[in-house]
């Protein structure tokens, strides 16, 4: 993709192409990221889509995407780039047994050991140091698992598009990379950061929305199933469970329901296919106790219902 | 004064969202400016939306965002000059007094003179006297004390290495470093072990009534806990969830506890622990923050909710926390035994139940902590997951 998009409806339009349905708020946020070169946060709920959106935009724009998993004690090493020591202790056995480094200063040979082809690139530097036309996609996946001081350096690193590596020089972004942000909010992410960032909390789809994703993810689901199962996700939501499905988890449902080769909901397959859509033994229950029937009849109201 | 229509709209909207009592910096403010050039004032929906992504930065924010923004377009729309009349609706925090403490001698004493106040033999008296009986005084003598305490759990291995010379793993960037100064011969080699780190400390601090004197002096343990290195998270509990971590950073803990108790309606409606639990396992805990941590829960297990909430939500904390301890300061009453039926249902899930009614009982908690076992290899690992309390 050449050229920016000129307004929100063509990030929409774009985003359908290539498999996923944003609501206006997504739609406006991601053209800003776009034409602002901001970083985006997401943040929402496990399983409303905040990875995916990284994933498409990398469809759709034909940026690599890089991703970046974040995790407690992530650090330099794994997150922007490290030296390859073996390697590196090989070559200066190498030269030392070639005779090589005979005729060297320690300064020479240190120079030969701290060069480019020792260094290997992590997620942030080839996302910064990326030569392609087209800047790549860098997802940073659940940042609220990090660390403060990881995300500290992340807001340098996101403000100036550059990485020094001490060894080396500076890396600095050609063409800075579309940078994607989730957080599933188990804490807070810091505000320097977030004031860095664009914002936006991603909601569960409504239903016509969840219908078309269903429609769309699972091609081989017919229109009357696909509103089937989004009205039975619909009344999930309502039952006050511990996690209620996500829109991942409607796609697995239908998923299961398509391989089964089913048409409609019924009692015993809705019972069969639960742990599809709860993953918790007490969400079960609970749904079980609301009873399975009317789940279905709920849901048959809801899909019945003319568009 | 804003020149371009987008600056005058980015402007007056940050002035109605401020008096309204959200944060905004300026820095935001600029990208609105922007985002307003990308996508034009024309429409609603693109203001509304633009704003969005720009001004609110937490879902909390989004219903007081909504509300001003609906004030804030209608006045636009009838060309009311914003920035001039646009009364802020300034939201005050009432900030706790502490001078209403029942008098005694101790404080009807004048305040005047500081050498009265310090003697070593307070210290002792203060040691085992009950937090609630404390005047502010007091308290403010016992900090001093408490500052020595601190809640260290037991380290978790961390992702990290460290070099260590006896290590068990090979670290090649030093044996890289060290063969460098010997001209490239690899001749020590040096080793290294994965680091350790502190747990996370979640505390939950139950604010009715009685609680109260109760959540004050343990605050104060909290807050000398965040001045070491360890990460602390801090929710009041009383009818509603309230997080208090980031006021336990900033600001004074008493003034962080009013804020809370002034959020908290309807105090005579008694404490629901276990609908409290609940919000915090969904909203907090269980995503995340209770994993491999120590949770203390500081509560006379009251509860006017159901009992069977609170035991299903106990459970599922322990079956993610590192460890989990129930801070009862009634405990120590004479014939106390844990009567209240929210107390009886949470039991099954405490790993370890202990006083917390004195500086003394204080002491016995930090040393509950610092001495968890391990729970992989205890016998408590395997019981823990059955549905039927004991």
């Amino acid at each position: 993709m050449a050229t920016l998009p000129n307004t929100p409806a063509d990030v929409s339009h774009a985003l359908s192409l290539h498999g996923y349905i944003p609501d206006d708020g997504l739609a406006t946020s991601v053209f800003l990221a776009m034409t602002l070169r901001r970083p985006l946060l997401l943040e929402g709920e496990a399983g409303v889509g905040k990875t995916e959106v990284a994933k498409v935009l990398s469809r759709w724009t034909g940026g690599e995407l890089i991703r970046l998993q974040c995790y407690e004690g992530i650090d330099v090493s794994q997150a922007v780039y490290d030296w390859d020591y073996s390697r590196q202790l090989l070559h200066l056995r190498a030269s030392e047994a070639t005779g090589e480094s005979l005729g060297l200063t320690t300064n020479a040979l240190e120079q030969q050991l701290y060069n480019e082809r020792f260094l290997l690139k992590r997620a942030l530097l080839q996302a910064i140091d990326h030569t392609g036309d087209t800047p790549p996609v860098l997802l940073i996946d659940e940042i609220d698992r990090a660390d403060d001081e990881f995300e500290a350096y992340l807001l340098e690193v996101l403000s100036e598009y550059q990485i020094t590596v001490p060894e080396i020089g500076r890396f600095s972004a050609v063409r800075p990379p579309l940078v994607i942000l989730t957080s599933n909010r188990t804490r807070d992410v810091h505000d320097a950061l977030k004031r860095r960032c664009l914002y936006h909390w991603v909601e569960h789809p409504d239903f016509e929305r969840e219908v078309r994703i269903v429609r769309m993810r699972v091609p081989q689901v017919l229109d009357r199933l696909a509103r089937q199962v989004a009205g039975a996700v619909e009344a999930l939501r309502g039952l006050n469970l511990y996690k209620p499905p996500g829109v991942a988890e409607t796609i697995d449902w239908a998923q299961a329901l398509a391989a089964l080769g089913r048409t409609e909901l019924d009692e015993a397959v809705v019972e069969a296919t639960l742990g599809a859509v709860l993953k918790y033994r007490e969400d079960q229950d609970r749904t079980r106790q609301h009873g399975i029937a009317s789940l279905v009849k709920q849901a048959f109201e809801r899909g019945f219902q003319p568009s | 004064m804003a020149h371009t229509p987008a600056e005058r709209v980015a402007v007056t909207f940050a002035r109605v969202l401020r008096g309204a009592g959200l944060r905004v910096p300026l820095g935001s403010v600029l990208t609105f400016v922007d985002s307003l050039g990308q996508v034009g004032i024309e429409q609603r929906s693109a203001v509304y939306w633009a704003g969005r992504a720009t001004l609110v930065r937490r879902p909390e924010d989004i219903d007081l965002y909504d509300r001003s923004f609906d004030v804030f377009w209608l006045a636009a729309g009838q060309q009311v000059q914003l920035d001039e009349e646009a009364e802020p609706l300034h939201i005050t925090l009432a900030i706790d007094d502490d001078s209403d403490q029942p008098d005694d001698d101790a404080s009807s004493e004048p305040n005047d003179d500081p050498t009265l106040v310090l003697r070593f033999s307070a210290a002792e008296v203060l040691r085992h006297k009950d937090f609630a009986a404390y005047t502010a005084d007091e308290l403010q003598m016992a900090q001093a004390l408490m500052s020595q305490l601190r809640f260290i759990g037991p380290p978790r291995r961390s992702f990290r290495y460290r070099s260590a010379p006896r290590g068990r793993r090979p670290d090649l960037q030093a044996t890289v470093r060290a063969s460098l100064r010997a001209g490239g011969e690899p001749i020590q080699r040096q080793w290294r072990d994965p680091g350790q780190r502190l747990r996370r400390l979640v505390v939950l601090l139950d604010i009715s009534g009685s609680m109260e004197p109760y959540a004050r002096a343990m605050l104060r343990f909290v807050h000398a806990a965040v001045s070491g290195r360890q990460r602390v998270e801090a929710f009041a509990i009383g009818t509603r969830l309230t997080r208090m971590t980031k006021e336990l950073h900033s600001r004074d803990p008493d003034t962080a506890l009013a804020a809370a108790s002034q959020r908290v309606h309807d105090w005579s409606g008694g404490t629901r622990l276990g609908d409290c639990m609940r919000a915090f396992n969904d909203q907090w805990g269980v995503r995340g923050m209770a994993r491999g941590a120590i949770v203390v829960v500081l509560s006379d297990g009251w509860d006017r909710g159901d009992p069977e909430v609170l035991a299903a939500q106990m459970q599922r904390l322990q079956r993610v926390a590192y460890q989990t301890v129930w801070v009862n300061p009634l405990k120590v009453t004479p014939g106390y035994a844990p009567l209240a039926r929210g107390m009886a249902a949470a039991l099954p899930y405490v790993d370890a139940f202990v006083e917390g009614h004195s500086l003394a009982a204080m002491q016995e908690l930090a040393r509950v902590i610092a001495s968890a076992p391990d729970r992989r290899h205890s016998q408590r690992a395997v019981t823990r997951g059955t549905l039927e309390p004991r």
